[in-house]
């Protein structure tokens, strides 16, 4: 069934857009990610212009992560203070992303550099991540038992002043990194047009040694948060927000966030962060496999502004 | 595509009269439908026009019969051609051309390969075909058409024809009796909006003897077109009732799915 999108001006199979919806609703679900690094890329693949696409994944993610937040609140999984505290960080660091990305496109070279920002990051987490978790898989199949956080491999900003106690995800923390992880969040969300979730979880864990048990669902309302509002920013600087596309995306998403939310809850932590690393290096890899191997079609058109 | 084929009398609705270079020839032309609506379940359409050539009584017969060009051109925008070139080892977009006030769409319809209805002089002179038709670059300060075979022009319309917005059909033009002719033009799914030029060239004898321009519409309607102005005129408002949507939407999906 055909339906014509109203702000991306093109028409599209409604169930093609509700199945990546609901596909990309259960990989966010189960990993607490936005999964925006996996469906601008589809959207702009089915033929939505780039900008249209970054700005209704913003309001699919939000619907996302909505549903998810709501489900890891009734599980007491959610870590308030800390969500609040990343969240001044991250709208500072979404200020300064905005004005890079103006910047960048100003020098004209923003495909090629949001290129480079994917495939150097997600290349980067999704290796990190997957070798330290095959590396605890290994431990625990060897009979040693995980210890998550080790009471003497505190890094040097562990000794940071200002120090806050998150009693949910127990740990005692200084806030100067807290803030530090939300301005990247806020700024690598801008500039790549993502929620930021798979990088946010990662950081948590590795950096703040926030729990497995509360670090997915304190992620969610940090992303619900900040993609409901960049939602309205999208939709008052471009008015590129395609809530028809939004809806049919969030339809999808919610329903899948729900079953993947479940499927999550019952994996072990290890499992979990192996999946979402090889994902995020798969979608790395795809960026990289674009950038060196040569293109079919060398040319691309691009409207660079439509006479009034 | 759906075709959508209105079988319009050429006496109803619009008529296109024409100034008369040569003549003793007029041609009149009408299209189906003048204003093509994008609605939810538009898919693209293909429109019909017809067009008759009223020979004044006095003049000789042509012998040759008659040829027709329809050149159906959308409204004009600047696009850019970029060419990837490997910079380090990455494939990046390494050079491009600024195509300056262009059609977004483009239609050359004609009853005969373009070439051969006249002199190659005159058809660059009427700007008939993709080859003649004047796509201008930005060259330093300047604006100017290049040549044919330059590689950017190429590809553009190498690239717009994949689209489906630039489109060349010879024998798309299809005459009924000697004087009578009709022609589908063809608007796909993802045409742009906005008023179009309809450019009919009658030939004779190798040259152009008659010429008739109109024009048709493109819009938006409906829920289509209410989204479209809530998103430009009320954007504060579009996105707070976007973003609201999105937050009941999704409580409304954890209430449906909670389990306990």
């Amino acid at each position: 069934m055909q339906i014509y999108l109203p702000i991306a001006d093109l028409p599209v199979n409604i169930f093609l857009i509700l199945g990546m919806g609901l596909a990309v609703g259960f990989i966010s679900g189960m990993f607490g990610i936005g999964g925006g690094f996996l469906m601008t890329p589809l959207l702009i693949f089915i033929g939505v212009t780039p900008g249209v696409a970054v700005a209704s994944v913003t309001t699919h993610i939000a619907a996302s992560s909505c549903s998810g937040a709501i489900s890891y609140w009734r599980r007491n999984a959610v870590d308030l203070p800390l969500a609040l505290m990343l969240l001044g960080g991250g709208i500072l660091g979404t200020g300064t992303g905005v004005w890079l990305f103006t910047l960048m496109r100003a020098l004209d070279q923003l495909d090629l550099m949001i290129g480079l920002s994917y495939l150097t990051l997600l290349t980067v987490i999704g290796g990190l991540m997957a070798w330290e978790s095959i590396r605890a898989i290994l431990r625990t199949r060897s009979g040693r038992p995980v210890v998550l956080r080790r009471a003497g491999s505190h890094l040097w900003f562990h000794g940071l002043p200002i120090k806050f106690r998150f009693k949910r995800s127990r740990i005692y923390v200084s806030a100067i990194p807290i803030w530090v992880i939300g301005f990247i969040i806020g700024f690598i969300g801008a500039i790549m047009g993502i929620g930021g979730g798979f990088l946010l979880v990662p950081m948590l864990i590795y950096f703040l040694r926030v729990p497995t048990s509360t670090v997915i669902g304190t992620s969610q309302v940090l992303t619900l948060v900040t993609m409901a509002s960049a939602t309205v920013m999208h939709a008052v600087t471009n008015q590129q927000v395609d809530a028809v596309l939004a809806l049919i995306l969030m339809v999808g998403g919610v329903i899948g966030a729900q079953f993947g939310a479940r499927t999550g809850y019952k994996m072990t932590g290890e499992w979990l962060r192996l999946l979402l690393g090889v994902l995020v290096l798969v979608v790395g890899l795809r960026f990289a496999y674009a950038l060196i191997v040569p293109p079919t079609e060398l040319f691309s058109i691009r409207v660079s502004e439509t006479a009034p | 595509m759906i075709a959508f084929r209105i079988a319009a009398s050429i006496l109803a609705a619009w008529l296109a009269l024409a100034a008369t270079p040569a003549g003793a020839e007029r041609l009149i032309t009408s299209l189906s439908n003048h204003r093509v609506m994008v609605t939810s379940s538009y898919t693209g359409v293909d429109l019909v026009l017809f067009g008759s050539v009223e020979r004044d009584p006095s003049s000789a017969i042509r012998r040759g019969g008659y040829d027709v060009v329809v050149t159906v051109s959308g409204p004009r925008d600047t696009e850019r051609t970029r060419r990837k070139g490997r910079v380090l080892g990455i494939w990046v977009n390494e050079d491009y051309r600024t195509f300056v006030n262009v059609p977004s769409y483009l239609a050359i319809l004609s009853s005969k390969p373009t070439q051969s209805v006249a002199a190659a002089d005159t058809l660059r002179r009427l700007q008939v075909g993709f080859d003649n038709f004047q796509l201008p670059q930005q060259i330093g300060p300047d604006v100017a058409d290049v040549v044919k075979d330059d590689p950017f022009r190429q590809a553009f319309v190498r690239l717009k024809q994949e689209h489906g917005l630039y489109v060349a059909r010879d024998g798309a033009v299809t005459f009924l009796t000697p004087t009578l002719f009709r022609a589908d033009v063809p608007m796909p799914a993802n045409v742009p909006f906005g008023i179009y030029e309809i450019d009919v060239k009658l030939f004779a004898d190798n040259a152009m003897i008659a010429q008739s321009t109109s024009a048709l519409e493109v819009i938006k309607v409906g829920f289509e077109q209410f989204v479209a102005n809530a998103a430009h005129d009320h954007a504060l408002l579009y996105g707070l009732v976007t973003a609201m949507m999105a937050l009941l939407t999704g409580w409304f999906a954890s209430v449906v799915f909670r389990r306990d």
